[in-house]
C-alpha cells in the first residue's frame, strides 16, 4: 500500500520534466518514424498517397545537395573535433600550470568567454576577420607580405571557405571543453607529478603517460558530446555565411545535414517535404548512433576510471 | 653515497607576510650505505628536510652534497633519488609492471633489460609474482612494495622514505619495517626515512636525527640518543612509555625530589627537571623515595605501576600526525608549518601520575606502599630554564 503511494508521488515529481520531453521529445521522434514512411505526404491539408519504406530515403539521398552536406558534416566532424580537443588539452594543461591564481583566473574568464556568446555573433565577427579586403587575418598576413587571400566573399574557393569554417568552429567549440579538461586536471592528485619528475620523466612523457590516461574520463565524454554536437552543425555556418550556406556566388557550399533537414522543412507546403526532412534527421540519427558506439567501444580499452 | 647537508634551511612566506622557518640551519653529514632516519613531532620540518634532498623543495639557503657532488641546483630528475611518497603515489593507470618500468623508459633503458630488471626488483621485495595488477588490486602492504620497486629500481644514488609505514596496519607495520631494513642491507643504498614515531626510528635505523621546529636536537645512533639525550625535548620524544618528569632540585651534590633523595650530582645548587624512564626504577628496602601505588597493569613479564605523586611535572603530549589522517606533499609541509605557527593546541595529561615499570615478581598491589631507588644510568637531570642537561 506504502509503496503504491510512493509510486503515484514519484510519478507525481517526475511529471512536469516527462510532460515536456513527450511533448518535445519522444513524440517529434515517434513522429519523424511516422513521417518518413509517408508517401507524398501534404502537411497543409494533411493528406498522404499510401506507404512508402525507402522512397523518402532515396529523396534525400537524389537531393542535389545531399553529397555536399555529407561531405561538409563529416569534413567538420573528424577536423574540428579531434583538433579542438588537442588544442583544448593543450591550452588547459598550459592553464592549469600557471602557479598565479589571478592570472590563471583571467585567462580562464577569456577562454570561457565564446562559451557564453551568441554564435551568430561570433560568426559574424568572424566573417569580418576574414573578409578579404578589410579583414584582421589578411592585414597580419600582409605585414608578412602574404598577398591578401579570398576567404569567405566573393568567388572564394570551397577550400578557402571550408578551412575558415573550420577555424571558427574549433576556436567556437574549445571554451567548454577547456573548462571540463581543467576542472579535470585540477582533481589530479599532485603527487603524481612529483613522482613522475622524480622519475625523470620529460614533460612530452608526463604529459601522454599520466596526465592524458588520468583525464581520459574527462577526454572520452568531451569526445562523443563533441563528436554529436558537430554531427549537427548548423547554427555556426549561418553565423559565417547566412542563410546562403557559401560564400557569394556559390551557395549551398557549405551546407550541412542539419541545413537538409532544415531545407526541407522550408518547402513544408510542397507534398513529400516533410517526409523528406524526417528521413535525413533519421539518417543523421543513425551516423550519430553508429558513431557514439564506436566511441564507447573504443573507450571500454583506452578509458581509466580512478 | 653519503650526503651533507650544510645550512640548510627553509623558509616558507605565508599570504600575510610572516615567514615560517621550516628548517633551520640543519648541519647534519648522512653516512653512505646506512639507514638513516628523520625524527621528530608534526610539522618539525622533517619532511621538508626530505624533499630538499629529494629537490622538489628549493632549499632557502645552505647546501646539499652527495658525495663531494653540490646537488643543490640540480632539479629532482637529475640527481637519481628514489622517492617513496607516504600514500605512494603509485600511477593508478598502470600495472604494477608498468609501474617499475616508468623509470626505467624514461631513462631509455632498452625494454628487454628494463624488464628483466622491473622483474628483479619486484622479486625482490616480494611481488614478483603482482606485476599484471593495477595498484587498486593490491593491499596496502604490496603497494608500498611496488613503491620502493619503483624507486629502487633505476638503481638511485639515494632512497628517500617520507614516513614508509603510517598506512599501514600495526602488524603490518612490524613486518614492513623488518622488509626495509632487508632491502636496504641487500641493496646497500644510502637510504634517508622520515617518521614521527619513535620507535619505528629507534628499531630499523642506523643513525637518527631528532628535530624540532626545524632545530636538530641530537644526532646519533638510536640507543645512544635513547640513553644519553642531550636535552629536555629529545628526552620526551623518545621512549614509549615516556619518560617521568618530576620538579626537583639539587642540593649540596644531591638531587632531590621533594625530600626524597634520589641520586648524586656534581652541578651546583639549582632548580632542574628529572627526568626518570619508566624501567629506571627499583623497589628496594630502605629509600627516602617512598610512594603509594595507585593502578597496576601486568603486562606479561613486567608490570607497569601507576603512581600519583606532587612532583610530578605535567608534561604535554605530542600530537600524533597519523590521527588528523593527513598525507604529505610538497605543498603540504608549507601548509603544515604555517599551520603550526598558528598555534595548534598540544594537549595537555594534567595528571600528576607517573609510571614505573617492574618485574612482575614483586607482586605489587594496588595501595601498597614502595620504596624505590633509582638507576643512574636511567635518570636525566636538566636545566629548569633551557631544557639543557645539567
Amino acid at each position: 500500500m506504502l509503496e503504491q503511494e510512493r509510486n503515484i508521488a514519484a510519478w507525481f515529481y517526475l511529471a512536469p520534466a516527462l510532460i515536456l520531453l513527450a511533448i518535445f521529445i519522444f513524440y517529434p521522434i515517434f513522429n519523424s518514424f511516422v513521417l518518413v514512411a509517408l508517401e507524398d505526404y501534404n502537411y497543409l491539408q494533411q493528406t498522404y498517397d499510401g506507404f512508402t519504406l525507402t522512397g523518402n530515403f532515396r529523396n534525400v539521398l537524389n537531393d542535389p545537395n545531399f553529397g555536399q552536406a555529407m561531405l561538409n558534416t563529416m569534413l567538420i566532424t573528424f577536423v574540428s573535433v579531434p583538433v579542438s580537443v588537442i588544442i583544448a588539452l593543450l591550452i588547459s594543461v598550459w592553464l592549469n600550470a600557471i602557479p598565479i591564481q589571478k592570472i590563471q583566473g583571467f585567462f580562464q574568464t577569456v577562454f570561457f568567454l565564446p562559451y557564453v556568446t551568441n554564435a551568430i555573433a561570433i560568426g559574424m565577427a568572424f566573417a569580418f576577420m576574414f573578409n578579404r579586403r578589410y579583414g584582421l587575418i589578411n592585414w597580419f598576413l600582409g605585414l608578412f607580405g602574404i598577398d591578401p587571400i579570398n576567404w569567405i566573399n566573393m568567388g572564394a574557393s570551397y577550400e578557402n571557405a571550408m578551412i575558415t569554417l573550420l577555424i571558427y568552429i574549433t576556436w567556437l567549440t574549445l571554451a567548454f571543453k577547456i573548462i571540463v579538461f581543467l576542472s579535470g586536471l585540477q582533481g589530479i592528485d599532485k603527487q603524481y607529478y612529483e613522482a613522475a619528475r622524480v622519475d625523470s620523466a620529460s614533460r612530452a612523457r608526463i604529459l601522454r603517460r599520466i596526465t592524458v590516461p588520468l583525464l581520459s574520463p574527462m577526454i572520452m565524454y568531451i569526445t562523443v558530446t563533441s563528436f554529436i554536437g558537430a554531427f549537427k552543425t548548423y547554427t555556426e555556418v549561418i553565423g559565417m555565411f547566412g542563410e546562403r550556406l557559401g560564400p557569394p556566388g556559390d551557395p549551398n557550399s557549405m551546407t550541412t545535414i542539419v541545413a537538409l533537414v532544415y531545407d526541407a522543412l522550408d518547402r513544408s507546403g510542397v507534398p513529400g517535404a516533410m517526409s523528406e526532412a524526417a528521413a535525413a534527421a533519421l539518417i543523421l540519427f543513425a551516423i550519430t548512433l553508429v558513431f557514439t558506439f564506436v566511441n564507447m567501444q573504443v573507450s571500454k580499452k583506452r578509458v581509466h576510471y580512478g | 653515497m653519503e650526503i651533507t647537508l650544510q645550512n640548510l634551511t627553509k623558509v616558507f612566506q605565508s599570504k600575510k607576510e610572516d615567514e615560517v622557518v621550516a628548517v633551520d640551519n640543519l648541519d647534519i653529514v648522512i653516512p653512505s650505505g646506512k639507514l638513516y632516519g628523520l625524527l621528530g613531532p608534526s610539522g618539525c620540518g622533517k619532511s621538508t628536510t626530505l624533499f630538499m634532498i629529494s629537490g622538489l623543495l628549493k632549499p632557502t639557503e645552505g647546501k646539499i652534497y652527495f658525495g663531494e657532488e653540490d646537488v643543490t641546483p640540480v632539479p629532482p630528475e637529475d640527481r637519481g633519488i628514489g622517492l617513496v611518497f607516504q600514500n605512494y603515489a603509485l600511477y593508478p593507470h598502470m600495472t604494477v609492471k608498468q609501474n617499475i618500468m616508468f623509470p626505467l623508459e624514461n631513462l631509455k633503458i632498452d625494454k628487454k633489460e628494463g624488464l628483466k630488471k622491473a622483474q628483479e626488483i619486484a622479486d625482490l621485495v616480494g611481488i614478483g609474482h603482482l606485476m599484471d595488477r593495477k595498484p587498486a588490486q593490491l593491499s596496502g602492504g604490496q603497494q608500498q612494495r611496488c613503491a620502493i620497486a619503483r624507486a629502487l629500481v633505476k638503481e638511485p644514488r639515494v632512497l628517500l622514505l617520507d614516513e614508509p609505514l603510517s598506512n599501514l596496519d600495526a602488524r603490518l607495520r612490524l613486518q614492513t619495517r623488518e622488509e626495509i631494513r632487508r632491502i636496504q642491507r641487500e641493496t646497500g643504498i644510502t637510504t634517508v626515512f622520515v617518521t614521527h614515531d619513535q620507535e619505528e626510528a629507534m628499531s630499523i635505523s642506523d643513525e637518527i636525527v631528532v628535530l624540532d621546529e626545524g632545530v636538530t636536537q641530537q644526532v646519533g645512533q638510536p640507543q645512544d640518543v635513547y640513553d644519553k639525550p642531550n636535552n629536555l625535548f629529545v628526552a620526551k620524544f623518545l621512549g614509549t612509555p615516556p619518560i617521568n618528569l618530576f620538579d626537583g632540585r639539587i642540593e649540596n651534590g644531591k638531587i632531590m625530589i621533594g625530600d626524597a633523595y634520589i641520586g648524586k650530582s656534581e652541578a651546583e645548587d639549582q632548580e632542574v627537571t628529572v627526568g626518570i624512564r619508566p624501567e629506571g626504577f627499583k623497589i628496594v628496602e630502605r629509600s627516602s623515595f617512598q610512594v603509594e601505588v595507585e593502578f597496576v597493569e601486568t603486562i606479561g613479564r613486567d608490570t607497569t605501576l601507576i603512581i600519583n605523586h606532587p612532583n610530578v611535572e605535567v608534561q604535554g603530549s605530542f600530537e600524533d600526525p597519523e590521527e588528523e589522517g593527513d598525507v604529505t606533499t610538497v605543498e603540504d609541509t608549507e601548509f603544515e608549518a604555517l599551520n603550526l605557527e598558528m598555534g595548534s593546541g598540544k594537549s595537555i595529561q594534567d595528571q600528576k601520575t607517573f609510571r614505573a615499570i617492574v618485574d612482575a615478581d614483586y607482586g605489587v598491589q594496588p595501595g601498597d606502599t614502595v620504596k624505590f631507588s633509582v638507576k643512574p644510568h636511567k635518570m636525566h637531570v636538566f636545566n629548569k630554564e633551557t631544557g639543557e642537561l645539567v
